[in-house]
């Protein structure tokens, strides 16, 4: 798996990042600054990391989505290209169009740092291959804006064609305002993208990797990318 | 020539830094207050004098990036 890691200034995840993607694919990541027109020959993934790119300023991501590089992501994952952003990268990835809707403030305006339990909706997705459908899955979030919205038509159709691919739930798979940590429309924590090749979430799962996280349940979402890529190959 | 464009959320759509303001404001004393709503002014100076062109050029900042139209809307006023 080639993949792609952009570097926006206040970008600070991109590390954490090419590391769980080195740990899965056995590959190192590129790494490639916004001011580039076009992404490394041969990319199979591109990865938008989290981070304060800009500063947050004007609006979360909205700066870095207007960046030259993202009009290269844009064309790639208009041919089909698989796409990742986390937590800043799902605010890029909003603001840039990819994918529909905004990360608002919090509902209890708190920058919240924590563990989260979400459950995967689908297994039968490039991004939730290595998890069964219903599965919880226990990650760290680190937002302050993630509160995702969309209006009720958008929302309608993330739900009827099945592109929530990840909830807010409580340690054993239950959805409901409780366990909806930022106030998220519908508990959503991560969607894809009409073509099912543009993933955005909120959590960190690059973040449990490896034992000494403490936790390990991160990886089946990069392992599945990778089985992903190469069952396609 | 001076502009001012002004960012506002749409109606509907929940804001809770309004909410912690209007919270605020009632605990200060400040009475009579129903509700607010908060939102961003951009002062902006253009170059030329045509303000016809000058709204164009505002409404195109405000669409490419000053405002998310998904959920704000925006008011653009030449303002001499």
């Amino acid at each position: 798996m080639k993949s792609a890691v952009l570097v926006f200034p206040g970008i600070n995840r991109e590390r954490d990042m090419a590391r769980a993607l080195k740990l899965a694919s056995g590959q190192e990541s590129t790494m490639v600054w916004h001011a580039e027109t076009s992404l490394p020959k041969g990319t199979d993934l591109v990865v938008v990391p989290g981070g304060f790119s800009y500063g947050d300023y004007l609006r979360c991501g909205a700066i870095a989505a207007r960046s030259p590089v993202m009009d290269a992501v844009r064309k790639f994952a208009a041919d089909g290209g698989l796409v990742m952003g986390v937590c800043n990268g799902f605010q890029i990835l909003c603001e840039s169009g990819l994918l529909p809707g905004i990360l608002m403030r919090n509902a209890k305006l708190k920058f919240l740092c924590h563990d989260v339990h979400l459950r995967v909706e689908r297994s039968d997705t490039a991004f939730t291959r290595g998890y069964n459908a219903g599965q919880v899955i226990r990650v760290p979030i680190a937002h302050g804006e993630g509160n995702y919205t969309a209006d009720v038509e958008t929302l309608k159709r993330l739900e009827g064609d099945g592109r929530v691919l990840y909830r807010y739930c409580s340690p054993t798979g239950e959805v409901g305002d409780m366990h909806n940590i930022n106030g998220a429309a519908a508990s959503i924590a991560g969607i894809v993208s009409e073509k099912g090749n543009v993933l955005g979430m909120m959590p960190h799962p690059e973040n449990h990797v490896e034992d000494i996280m403490g936790c390990t349940d991160g990886r089946g979402l990069f392992a599945g990318l990778v089985e992903h890529l190469e069952r396609a190959a | 020539m001076k502009a001012r464009v002004t960012v506002t959320l749409k109606n509907g759509i929940l804001d809770p830094q309004g909410k912690a303001i209007e919270g605020a404001l009632k605990s200060l004393g400040v009475n009579g207050i129903a509700s607010v709503r908060q939102g961003k002014v951009f002062d902006i100076e253009l170059n030329g004098a045509d303000a016809a062109k000058a709204e164009e050029a505002l409404k195109a900042a405000a669409d490419k990036l000053l405002a998310n139209t998904v959920i704000e809307n925006y008011r653009v006023e030449v303002l001499s």
